[in-house]
């Protein structure tokens, strides 16, 4: 995964608010689902835990289980916020894997 | 015209915004423990235990939970709830009748963050999904069902 | 051989001096015997069919004899049949009206009366209509469904239905079979359609646009156009699309994968609200596929609209019911299928309010209107290429086959039978559409035919193992799509046929307890441990391996030449026996 790019991430502002959206490519497998082909549960694989920050400040941090959908997407909105400030998205699931996306506050 | 999900990733690249990715692993100090003994509870209420010590949540008509009457994929439900109370802490959504009710759990740590996510859950069959809302140090819920059903036979 | 014109115009003649015939279709002041004379009223007339599915030729469609309505919806429109539904509307016994509207007697009165429907005798009809009372002043709407149901829409994917509802004069529709074309297609045969789509409830899923989807507005997510405006000579119309909300459960979301449905009664009402207050039209309407008791609850909370001129149930409802909400009252209607009926609603505007409606849902009876020389050309043009296949003839019925009911028609029986015996199964599952047009005995069945009943864009079949549970929990499943005291949360057609299987429903029951006592046909009880070999077609989640329902059935028509049915599976019924007119 490490050159791959699986977040999509937007953060918009207006009137004093910023809404951030996130979209993840993710498999979010449950650990009860059996592979058709040989038979075999497939190993749960999930993200647990996300989180954002605005300026370096934790403005949202949030744990998952196997019930948000495959890909998942979240939205969600902060007050403040500065048009071409950045908003950093960190995710990390069970087995290890993680990543940061950062992007740039844009207007509405 | 229309972008599959398919393409998401060369969207991804070629789209204007900016991104940075890291492998690295992170601190626990930023991120908060992920809590094993919510994620296997088998209800709601052991969940709400593990999570807060506590699982009475007053029912309150600030929560709106806005979803579909009937989910068009039980996999990929729309899920958005609106909190119209001060001070908001935490949003947690239950499904209830799925194997873990638990599905997540929004910390809006430092104050700034609305009283409002929008997401998309898991519906393993027809039943409530709950809102348990923390404001101002206490327990707040509200629920709604949502039907999932096998498809077919459109008339 | 049915009536002529003449012979047809007498009956007409004799039973409205008589008094026989029932206001809806025959309007009280005129004297003539010519059906289709209606008075012009009001400032405005509103044109409209809906459920035509594909259907451009007369046809026999039988209305169905069990309609099941539950609990503060029994013995109400839309859930009258037969006897009681001649009673509700004052129409009596062997008349045209009562042929048209009801399965009583059904093989005679089709014989004597002729076929009905047909896009060249609709399309005559509407110009009479739109003339006689002025053009400008009228709106043609088709509420959906109008380019799935036969061989040349499925072949042409839908294009022979845009042309020819561009040659119809059609000015704004709404959809639900439309969008079983892959959504690429949808947008393309919007581009050649002159009208204008619109559908208020179907939405750009936000995954979707944040990804760059495209939509009609990405603001507000919507799809396609939410409403129009139309200004009929100084009356001004709002037009609000409502599509079929349950469009993804129902048929397969994998057509249409960015696009999400649902009633979104909230946004409804706010669209009306707004509608109202920007536009400050005089009249808002709402071209709906929701299906009659969707509508009826649809009109009881939502406020501001005058009329939901409604589809998807295939109800051919003489007279609209009108519902009480909290700010005035809503017309509901209903205006049947197959392009059998056209509805006629002409509005009374004081003051920049409406005053007073008329309305008639008349009947197309194609032995009384001559077809209409340009669309008869189109028509004839864009079936040339399949007119060879389309009618090669594969048996012949001993008797009537029709599909519309609650539960098994005798046509879901034929296709069942095929099923079971192709595919060398025990038991044999058909999707309960509402769809699907009639053979009279000693007709012969044509490929044509088979399609009427079959073309989908999921035909595939398969053949697989169910455990007894299984196959209960699935009749479970769809008898709450169908039964739940909730109309918002019926979602389905009719129940899904069964063939080789027998059970009991009680519908009034709640999910998990109306179906009990399955057995075979041979009267063994279905063990609900034990795997059964069931087949079926028209699977929802993923595209099934076998070959289209049409080819079996074509390969057991052409072993078996004729048609005649031992069985049919109906369930029996338990606690609805106020509510329907028996089976036979």
């Amino acid at each position: 995964m490490s050159n791959e790019t699986n977040t999509r991430l937007q953060a918009k502002f207006n009137e004093g608010v910023t809404e951030v959206k996130a979209l993840i490519k993710h498999p979010m497998e449950t650990g009860q689902t059996k592979d058709l082909e040989t038979g075999k549960l497939i190993p749960a694989h999930f993200i647990e835990e996300i989180r954002c920050e605005y300026n370096d400040e934790v403005v949202m941090s949030a744990q998952w289980g196997v019930g948000i959908s495959a890909n998942p997407y979240l939205a969600f909105q902060f007050e403040g916020g500065k048009i071409g400030d950045k908003v950093k998205l960190t995710w990390k699931d069970n087995q290890g894997q993680t990543e940061t996306t950062v992007t740039e506050i844009i207007p509405k | 015209m229309i972008t599959s999900r398919r393409n998401f990733l060369k969207n991804t690249l070629s789209s204007a915004i900016v991104l940075i990715t890291s492998t690295a692993i992170l601190s626990q100090r930023v991120l908060a423990d992920w809590s094993k003994m919510a994620f296997t509870a088998k209800n709601t209420e052991e969940a709400l235990m593990a999570l807060f010590n506590d699982s009475d949540a007053t029912v309150s008509d600030k929560i709106t939970i806005v979803s579909p009457e009937i989910a068009e994929n039980g996999k990929v439900v729309p899920v958005e709830v609106k909190v119209d109370l001060p001070r908001v802490e935490s949003i947690t959504l239950f499904s209830e009748k799925n194997p873990v009710p638990l599905l997540a759990q929004f910390n809006f740590t430092g104050g700034r963050a609305k009283g409002w996510i929008k997401t998309r859950i898991k519906m393993a069959e027809t039943g409530k999904v709950i809102a348990v809302v923390k404001a101002d140090s206490k327990l707040y819920q509200a629920s709604r069902e949502i039907k999932v059903t096998v498809g077919g036979c459109g008339g | 051989m049915s009536m002529s014109r003449r012979q047809f115009l007498q009956v007409m003649a004799i039973a409205s001096a008589n008094g026989l015939l029932p206001q809806s279709v025959f309007a009280q002041r005129q004297q003539s015997a010519d059906p289709y004379e209606i008075p012009n009223f009001g400032q405005i007339r509103l044109l409209h069919f809906t459920d035509c599915h594909a259907q451009l030729l007369p046809l026999y469609y039988r209305e169905p004899q069990v309609n099941l309505g539950l609990n503060d919806r029994q013995g109400k429109v839309p859930h009258l049949v037969g006897h009681a539904f001649l009673k509700h509307f004052n129409i009596q016994m062997n008349t045209p009206a009562a042929y048209a509207f009801t399965h009583l007697n059904y093989v005679k009165a089709a014989q004597k009366y002729g076929k009905v429907g047909g896009f060249a005798h609709l399309a005559t009809l509407i110009k009479r209509l739109r003339e006689t009372y002025g053009r400008e002043k009228t709106l043609l709407l088709d509420g959906g469904d109008t380019w799935q149901g036969s061989g040349t829409a499925y072949w042409t994917r839908g294009q022979d239905m845009v042309g020819a509802c561009n040659q119809l004069g059609v000015d704004i529709m709404t959809g639900h079979w439309e969008f079983t074309y892959p959504a690429a297609e949808v947008l393309a045969n919007l581009k050649q359609f002159q009208g204008e789509f619109l559908a208020q409830n179907v939405k750009v899923k936000e995954e979707a646009l944040f990804v760059g989807a495209a939509a009609f507005n990405e603001l507000t997510g919507h799809a396609f156009k939410p409403y129009a405006i139309r200004d009929l000579s100084g009356v001004r119309v709002a037009v609000i699309g409502q599509a079929f909300p349950y469009t993804p459960i129902a048929n397969p979301a994998r057509f249409i994968p960015d696009w999400t449905f649902g009633i979104q009664e909230t946004e409804m009402q706010q669209l009306v609200n707004q509608i109202r207050h920007q536009e400050k039209p005089n009249i808002v309407i709402v071209i709906s596929h929701n299906g009659m008791d969707v509508d009826l609850k649809m009109a009881s909370r939502v406020t501001g609209i005058d009329a939901i001129l409604g589809g998807h149930t295939h109800d051919g409802v003489p007279q609209p019911t009108t519902v009480k909400n909290r700010d005035g009252v809503t017309l509901v209607s209903n205006a049947g299928s197959n392009g059998k009926f056209l509805g006629v609603l002409d509005f009374a505007v004081n003051k920049g309010k409406v005053t007073a409606y008329q309305y008639h849902l008349l009947p197309i009876f194609s032995n009384l209107l001559a077809p209409d020389e340009e669309m008869q050309t189109y028509i004839d043009k864009v079936r040339a290429p399949y007119l060879a296949k389309l009618n090669e003839k594969l048996a012949v019925t001993e008797q009537l086959l029709y599909r519309r009911g609650n539960f098994n028609g005798t046509f879901d029986q034929l296709i069942c039978n095929a099923l079971r015996e192709q595919n060398d199964a025990q038991i044999a599952l058909s999707p309960g559409f509402r769809w699907g047009t009639t053979l009279l005995p000693g007709q012969p069945i044509t490929l044509e035919a088979v399609l009427n009943q079959t073309c989908i864009t999921y035909p595939e079949t398969y053949v697989r193992n169910l455990s007894g549970q299984a196959i209960k929990t699935l009749l479970e499943a769809v008898g709450d799509n169908l039964f739940n005291n909730d109309p918002y949360l019926q979602q389905g057609g009719d129940m899904v046929r069964t063939g080789g299987l027998n059970y009991v429903c009680e519908p009034t029951q709640a999910i998990h307890k109306r179906i009990s006592n399955l057995t075979l046909d041979d009267g063994t009880a279905l063990d609900m441990n034990k795997q059964y070999k069931v087949t079926g077609w028209a699977t929802v989640a993923n595209q099934s391996s076998g070959k289209p329902i049409w080819e079996v059935v074509v390969d057991y028509l052409r072993a078996h030449q004729t048609v005649k049915l031992d069985k049919i599976n109906l369930p029996q019924l338990i606690g609805v026996e106020a509510n329907f007119e028996a089976y036979t």
